[in-house]
């Protein structure tokens, strides 16, 4: 029978089939960050259980550790307590952890790739939503709660239900200076934030084809933003290449082995999904957000929508309390808004591909007056080869600041934030209320428009510069 | 794990969509190890001096501590932090109500003895409508919500998770059961994936 390659992974890791599309599944990778990780080791020691399969989990600290140049875990302290909490935690479970300083350290849907730990075909899961990326690989992954992390650290299995399936095809050639980014912020526009819920979708198509595989991962990382747990794209030769020679990746016969599995991993033509969507990609322009919803955004050239034309009652009032947070005003150009702000990193843009586009942009310029703008780069191995490539020059000579890895002010977790009331263009994920700090407005953006509004200190196109 | 079977109360009815998991607990009041349930929802419950929004319906003495909470569409959207739920907890929350939920915040639910409930949107209207006349009654036995006018709108629940619910059921616990199971399936995979097992990175012989 035709099958997904959702459902060939799914299908190859069912331990029990529990019935009412419920499996017993195995979990072949587990991501621990700073945040989540804690508590869900906590548990498995306060019941007295051991870790089943240390050699299959592997820790980081990313959320909580400041990103300030020559930081260390104590420099926010609040986050050095759950920075112990978490090494002590893998100690003495005989998890590897990756320290600060040290090449694997980073965001954890950064590093996890990057080191080869994410393999097609596996299973993934981290206390962490954007888990998701990793399906850019062809993995399984997804992001569950500290207690379903507990549960599967003590029996290196999870209990889930299948969910339905979803196909976005992205079909044609993207314009000139727009990114991975522009495509999944307008089709999050297009579709709205909760139309991948109780979804996992597959993104096919020839623009996810003829992507390098930064781009998709961040495509997939945006999938919890459309509302599904689980993003995918079919593993290709460029992935196999991407991932040759990468510390954890298999080496030597076994990589044939391998190789002649991951062969395997797409969807067969006849497969059904239960919803199947086609992106004209041609159409699509550098885009961002203007509200406090990912499915809030509009291209760049274009007018900030008004409330008034909405029909529905609810979404007429959500529409007008997020220009009201965001200082905006419907009917006025969203280019031309003056920034504060700008923030080029998170698992969503913080890879060594996105720095580079970045760079490009901000060689020979400078930041605007009055703009703070921040380069965290993803991992402790972006950061060594941006700095080896030369672009951390860059980025100081053009008034950026160059931080340590971590995920920053996109999440606010560290003691970091944008200051209440100030204007962010951020090549994160999240703009909601709050998010980057309390009262902070963020406009979600590519790398390159980020570059592009810190120079200008408006938001601008960024095929203008 | 605490049982859900029957909760009857006042229903506050914050319908606005997409409320995330941000808005429901910040992140900084995690890492702060803070007093969850006072914290949940403070962008909209507290002004930014910190003194209550008296805007906020959550906020109208009827609904302070009420166990039922009437929400828009895709609740609990974003992040996974599993604090959200517990935040809601602490707000004396045992039951959610809305039209669809985030898939993430929906799972922890089950997972703390809280009740996310799908109803049509129309419905969870009509139930915000009368959520001042009176208490509603959420039986998860029955798989019902009766209305303060005594209206009983049934509900569907994945029977896993409703049994899981109902008997305050250790999912640890059962998975552990099945050990011989997982030994077994890990040893053919072992076989026939070997580069899976293989984690010592640069460190292998």
């Amino acid at each position: 029978m035709a099958r997904t390659l959702f459902e060939k992974i799914w299908d190859a890791h069912v331990i029990r089939d529990l019935g009412d599309r419920w499996a017993l599944l195995h979990i072949d990778r587990h991501l621990l960050h700073d945040l989540s990780g804690p508590p869900a080791l906590t548990e498995i020691a306060r019941r007295g259980l051991t870790v089943r399969n240390p050699e299959l989990v592997f820790a980081t600290p990313d959320h909580a550790v400041s990103s300030r140049p020559g930081r260390d875990a104590k420099t926010f302290g609040l986050g050095g307590h759950l920075y112990d909490a978490l090494k002590a935690g893998s100690q003495a479970a005989h998890i590897r952890f990756f320290d600060l300083g040290e090449e694997g350290q980073g965001i954890v849907h950064v590093m996890g790739p990057e080191l080869g730990l994410v393999l097609p075909g596996v299973t993934l899961i981290c206390g962490d939503s954007h888990t998701c990326t990793n399906g850019g690989l062809g993995a399984l992954a997804f992001g569950v709660g500290q207690s379903e992390s507990a549960h599967a650290l003590a029996t290196q299995t999870l209990r889930q239900q299948k969910p339905r399936l979803m196909r976005i095809r992205f079909e044609g050639e993207m314009g000139r200076g727009v990114a991975p980014k522009d495509l999944i912020l307008h089709l999050i526009g297009k579709l709205g934030a909760a139309a991948g819920s109780g979804y996992a979708i597959e993104y096919a198509g020839s623009a996810i084809r003829g992507m390098p595989v930064e781009g998709r991962l961040t495509i997939c990382n945006l999938s919890v933003e459309l509302g599904a747990k689980y993003g995918l794209i079919a593993p290709d030769e460029k992935t196999f290449d991407w991932l040759e020679g990468r510390r954890f990746a298999p080496q030597g016969a076994e990589s044939h082995a391998a190789l002649d599995n991951w062969r395997e991993l797409y969807s067969d033509e006849d497969a059904v999904f239960d919803r199947d969507e086609v992106i004209d990609v041609a159409s699509i322009s550098p885009t961002v957000s203007w509200g406090t919803s990912p499915e809030q955004v509009m291209p760049i050239d274009g007018i900030i929508p008004d409330p008034a034309i909405v029909v529905d009652p609810e979404e007429r009032k959500a529409r007008r309390a997020a220009l009201d947070y965001m200082g905006l005003e419907a009917g006025q150009r969203i280019a031309g808004t003056k920034v504060d702000w700008v923030f080029i990193g998170s698992c969503a843009n913080s890879r060594i591909t996105d720095l580079r586009e970045a760079a490009i942009l901000a060689r020979g310029r400078h930041v605007a007056a009055g703009v703070t703008a921040w380069v965290v780069p993803g991992s402790e191995t972006v950061k060594r080869q941006a700095e080896a490539e030369g672009l951390d020059r860059i980025f100081l000579d053009a008034g950026f600041e160059w931080r340590e890895p971590g995920c920053s002010i996109c999440v606010a977790a560290n003691g970091e934030r944008v200051p209440t009331g100030a204007r962010a263009v951020s090549t994160s994920n999240r703009n909601f209320v709050g998010r980057q700090g309390p009262g902070a407005r963020t406009h979600l953006a590519s790398p390159a428009m980020a570059v592009a509004a810190a120079v200008a200190g408006v938001l601008i196109d960024a095929r203008r510069m | 794990m605490q049982p859900f079977v029957t909760v009857k109360g006042p229903a506050a009815p914050l319908m606005q969509a997409n409320v995330d998991t941000d808005v429901i607990i910040r992140i900084e009041r995690l890492t702060a190890g803070a007093d969850l349930g006072h914290y949940a929802l403070e962008a909209l419950r507290y002004l930014p001096d910190g003194r209550p929004n008296p805007d906020c319906v959550l906020n109208e003495p009827r609904f302070v501590g009420a166990p039922i909470l009437l929400a828009g569409r895709n609740f609990g959207c974003g992040s996974s932090r599993e604090g959200a739920v517990t935040a809601l907890m602490g707000m004396g929350l045992r039951c959610v109500i809305a039209p669809s939920f985030g898939d993430i915040f929906y799972s922890n639910c089950f997972q703390n003895g809280m009740l996310p409930v799908v109803l049509p949107e129309r419905d969870v209207e009509r139930l915000a409508t009368l959520a001042c006349k009176g208490d509603v009654t959420v039986d998860l036995g029955a798989g019902v919500v009766v209305t303060p006018d005594g209206d009983e709108i049934s509900f569907v629940i994945d029977r896993l998770r409703r049994e899981a619910l109902l008997d305050g059921l250790d999912d640890i616990g059962l998975t552990l059961k099945w050990a011989d199971d997982i030994a077994i399936w890990q040893r053919a995979d072992r076989a026939m994936r070997p580069w899976v097992w293989k984690t010592q990175g640069e460190d292998r012989i």
